[in-house]
């Protein structure tokens, strides 16, 4: 990572220290080309010349209220709140459009990608680190064919209270949308992010391309929280990465529960400073003709680091692979994957793929994955008190995707909570 | 119902009737015969694999266990082929000697669940000295002790009519044992006496539940029959001394 922050280390020291920003882009560009052609390792592959769509221009609106182009209940349905009431800031692009932008506290700043890199000469050096542009043709692709996306940042010792809301919507059919976003938790800072995507209803067939890059610095804190809502045409191939600090904490909890065609995703944190904490949690629901290919990743690569892996996945006829892995390279880590999956319709199916790996002997790593149908004792202890057989069944099922998320503000859980009730009343 | 049509106190809540049950294609009852009237507690002794559980079981309607022959009725009706949700709404409860864990389901949501209305939970838990367990998943690493008031807090929110205890007191401390007699006690509104309308079946070994909780008639189970129906204490006292195996010979 030669391209970060050395300690005590100014941007402008850093830059003379690194190559050149045209000598840098010269190369992604170089990279991303020769990687145009290359499958992911897992997922269905994705002809990327079927999308055909130039994208209609949105207008930008100063107010969540004045956004024109998609209905005020999609976004809604993405898990906007409208108002902008209990958030530190919104964003919305609307197909690969940015048309809001806003942060209501002092401390976090939200711009769109392309703005961020005209405005910070430094900003450059957050790209295509914690994900490599080559990493298939995907990452490549939205690196070719340009992008959108939020660059959000926390600045030192800057704490929000209130989560930052980000939506990232489709609106036309046959679009590649291409997304790059950066989230920077300076030093000693949090922030907290709920970021929904969601297509219209007559997006017949779409691909989201999504990079994710996370900077949690020393002692800083973020938490991101996705909601994915798409339509059954939907192809999803999000990439991200995050690279956690000494003392720094990173929690993911991303929920999918409503179709799409494919979904495909695993998404890396390295813990690299003393102590550094990530956790994934996972809620996956798949349909019938859902194709869910979901991990995560960690990487921990200093002492005492810990990492919690959770996922949660039922198929009602779709089928999930549901992917974990643990690396530990440094003495004293602590880490627990575990992998639960419920079939309660055949026709899909279910894979849990747990994987440990340790480079040194002094870690502490273990592992559980379940993979069955409902036990049919539980549906009769709830219907001994009184519930039918269908109610006992939805009480279980609503309590397996009730993961409890560690390490949320109270304004966080009950929103995510919410939100949660919303996907699962309309999912099943 | 108005106060003056008031079940009169020789009313039968249940009658089992020459019931023969199934339990994985094997016959474990082989004719049990039973009634229990209005405000009456009953308790079920007998040897392991009698039967005994088996018996509440089929009660409660669990569909591993086959009613083969005979019924079961309930305030009159005949409840043979419901399933249990439909006995818990008409007023049969029953305690769990091995609940399940249900992940992510609270034993405050499950205690509400049971209730069915409103209840001051608070206040209940507080009794039952589960305050802390509230929010805990229902039954997740709770000790036998505190499975055991997790269930009779449960019950306490469904209140019953019938309760149907499988050995209540068994690995219950003896600080547990009062709390869990007294909740007995509650649930069987053993502290009426002319105004009672609950009624229980309580299966016990040891027989100390006995002193929290006076028991109207005794029925000792053997090989899946009741061998014997009578004052409980004798019975007990019967078993404690000359052990099933008379017992089973005596035919009274
Ligand atoms: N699910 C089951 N599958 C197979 N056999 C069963 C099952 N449940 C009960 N049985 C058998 O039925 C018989 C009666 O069992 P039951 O549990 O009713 O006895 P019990 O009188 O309650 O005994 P204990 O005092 O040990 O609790 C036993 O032989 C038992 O092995
Ligand atoms: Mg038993």
């Amino acid at each position: 990572m030669e391209g970060r922050l050395r300690q005590g280390e100014s941007h402008q020291e850093r830059g003379e220290r690194m190559a050149s920003p045209e000598d840098r882009i010269r190369e992604l560009k170089e990279r991303a080309m020769r990687a145009a052609g290359k499958p992911a390792p897992y997922g269905p592959d994705i002809d990327l010349s079927q999308y055909s769509c130039t994208p209609q221009e949105c207008a930008y609106a100063e107010e969540l209220s004045d956004i024109r182009d998609v209905d005020p209940e999609e976004l809604a349905r993405s898990g906007v709140d409208i108002t902008g009431k209990g958030r530190s800031g919104s964003f919305v692009q609307l197909d690969n459009t940015i048309v809001h932008r806003k942060a209501l506290e002092k401390g976090v700043e939200i711009l769109g990608t392309t703005e961020a890199l005209r405005k910070y000469d430094w900003a450059w050096e957050y790209f295509w680190n914690v994900v490599q542009v080559d990493a298939d043709k995907y990452t490549a692709d939205v690196e070719l064919n340009g992008y959108e996306g939020y660059f959000i940042r926390a600045l030192p010792g800057s704490r929000t209270v209130y989560p930052l809301q980000a939506c990232l919507y489709i609106r036309s059919p046959r679009l590649v949308q291409r997304v790059h976003n950066i989230i920077i938790a300076e030093e000693n800072s949090e922030l907290h992010i709920i970021t929904g995507c969601a297509s219209d209803h007559r997006v017949d067939m779409a691909l989201h391309l999504g990079i994710s890059e996370f900077y949690v610095k020393r002692n800083a804190k973020i938490t991101f929280t996705m909601i994915h809502n798409w339509v059954p045409g939907m192809d999803v191939r999000p990439r991200s990465g995050a690279v956690v600090e000494e003392g720094g904490v990173f929690l993911s909890n991303y929920i999918v529960m409503e179709p799409v065609r494919s979904l495909q995703l695993y998404p890396t944190a390295r813990l690299v400073g003393e102590g550094a904490v990530a956790r994934f949690n996972s809620v996956l629901v798949a349909r019938p003709g859902v194709e869910m290919d979901v991990g995560s990743r960690v990487v921990l690569s200093a002492p005492r680091c810990s990492a919690e892996v959770v996922s949660r996945a039922i198929t009602l006829g779709g089928s999930i692979v549901a992917r974990g892995h643990l690396r530990g390279e440094a003495e004293k880590v602590k880490a627990h994957l575990e992998c639960r999956g419920l079939i309660l319709e055949e026709g899909g199916g279910m894979l849990a793929i747990p994987e440990l790996e340790a480079t040194v002997p002094n870690v502490d790593m273990s592992h559980e994955a379940a993979v069955g149908k409902i036990a049919q004792e539980e549906i009769e202890y709830l219907m001994a008190r009184g519930l039918s057989e269908e109610e006992a069944t939805a009480t279980i099922v609503r309590g397996f995707l009730n993961v409890r998320i560690e390490g949320l503000p109270p304004v966080l859980e009950r929103e995510i909570q919410k939100m949660m009730e919303i996907s699962q009343r309309s999912a099943l | 119902m108005s106060e003056r049509e008031e079940e009169p106190r020789d009313q039968v809540v249940l009658e089992v009737r020459d019931l023969h049950v199934e339990v994985e294609g094997r016959e474990i009852l082989h004719g049990v015969d039973l009634m229990i009237k209005f405000g009456e507690t009953h308790v079920l002794f007998g040897p392991n694999g009698s039967g005994k559980t088996t018996l509440l079981m089929a009660i409660m309607g669990f569909p591993r266990y086959r009613v083969t022959r005979g019924r079961i009725i309930f305030a009159g009706e005949d409840i043979t082929g419901l399933e249990p949700h439909l006995r818990a709404q008409r007023g049969i409860g029953i305690m769990f000697q091995r609940p399940p864990t249900i992940r992510g389901l609270a034993l405050r949501d499950m205690v509400r669940l049971c209730a069915g209305g409103e209840i001051d939970l608070s206040a209940m838990a507080e009794e039952m000295n589960l305050v802390d367990f509230l929010d805990r998943d229902v039954n997740y690493g709770f000790s036998g002790g505190e499975i055991k008031r997790s269930e009779l807090l449960q019950l306490l929110a469904q209140d019953p009519r019938l309760v149907l205890l499988d050995e209540p007191e068994s690995g219950v401390d003896m600080e547990n044992l009062q709390l869990v007699g007294r909740a007995i006690r509650k649930l069987l509104q053993k502290d009426r006496r002319r105004t009672r309308t609950k009624c229980g079946l309580i299966i016990t070994h040891t027989g100390y539940i006995l002193d929290y909780v006076e028991a109207d008639t005794g029925h000792v189970m053997c090989d899946g029959r009741i061998v014997c129906s009578g004052n409980p204490r004798e019975q007990l006292e019967g078993i404690r001394k000359f052990g099933f195996e008379e017992c089973a010979r005596c035919t009274r």
